[in-house]
């Protein structure tokens, strides 16, 4: 019986370049800046990549193979989390689709072969938007939002 | 840069509706959506046109069929514009009075 799988499509318009953009994913040390996290890897197809906690701990929390990479406008990666590795159901599917629009860069997030219901899919539903309108507001100000941010109080 | 659109879509149920219908089950095609609203399919589309435009909604081509799925980016946008400013100033209050309750 196969799982039940879901999907997601985000879409953001962002006023930059393609090869900004597709750096900003591929780069560890730009990544760091508006995700807190680097995504790892030589980005050659079949080459593993890891999503790493940038911060001293480096935890690494997802990990997952490259499938399709052309500079600047597409990569395909798969995406498990780490303490899942082993499970090859596990895996679900990043599309990142880069396009000049006018003077901005459409970048379209499309995550699928989710498992409905499941922690990934609930956790990723909450975390692309953040991530997105963060790389959005790095790109055009310099500035991400600190996506772990607490109340200034707490 | 889409504030003004975001808000205008917004600012309409049966635009709403159709978002809370995505958010239920994302990817859907307008037949089903459709299904759940009462009205005609042009009317619906054209609802459907001023959300695409606004970004809350993407449209992926699979097949003969077009499917819908919520794009929450800019609503996340609004939130970091408006909502969490407030939060931290709520939040910030309390501390205040908190502080000034126990005499620090």
């Amino acid at each position: 019986m196969t799982k039940e799988t879901t999907s997601f499509v985000y879409v953001t318009y962002v006023l930059s370049t393609p090869e900004k953009v597709f750096e900003a994913i591929t780069k560890p040390d730009v990544a760091r800046r508006y995700w807190g996290h680097e995504n790892v890897s030589d980005w050659n197809p079949g080459s593993k990549w890891e999503h790493i906690r940038a911060n001293d701990e480096r935890t690494v929390e997802l990990v997952g193979k490259v499938i399709e990479v052309s500079p600047p406008t597409r990569l395909v990666i798969t995406w498990a989390n780490a303490s899942q590795a082993s499970d090859p159901a596990s895996y679900s599917r990043v599309t990142f689709e880069i396009e000049e629009y006018e003077n901005m860069v459409r970048l379209t997030v499309t995550h699928d072969e989710l498992e409905a219901g499941s922690g990934m899919a609930n956790g990723v539903k909450q975390g692309w938007p953040a991530v997105l309108s963060s790389l959005k507001s790095f790109l055009e100000t310099g500035r991400g939002i600190d996506l772990f941010a607490k109340p200034k109080s707490a | 840069m889409h504030a003004d659109k975001v808000f205008k879509a917004l600012g309409d149920p049966t635009r709403r509706k159709l978002l809370d219908l995505l958010c239920e089950r994302n990817g859907q095609t307008l037949g089903q959506l459709c299904e759940n609203l009462d009205m005609a399919r042009q009317s619906a589309t054209q609802h459907l046109g001023i959300l695409e435009a606004a970004n809350l909604v993407s449209t992926v081509r699979r097949g003969r069929e077009k499917l819908h799925f919520i794009n929450p980016v800019p609503l996340h946008e609004v939130y970091e514009r408006w909502v969490r400013k407030f939060e931290r100033q709520r939040l910030s209050l309390l501390h205040d009075l908190k502080k000034e309750l126990e005499g620090e």
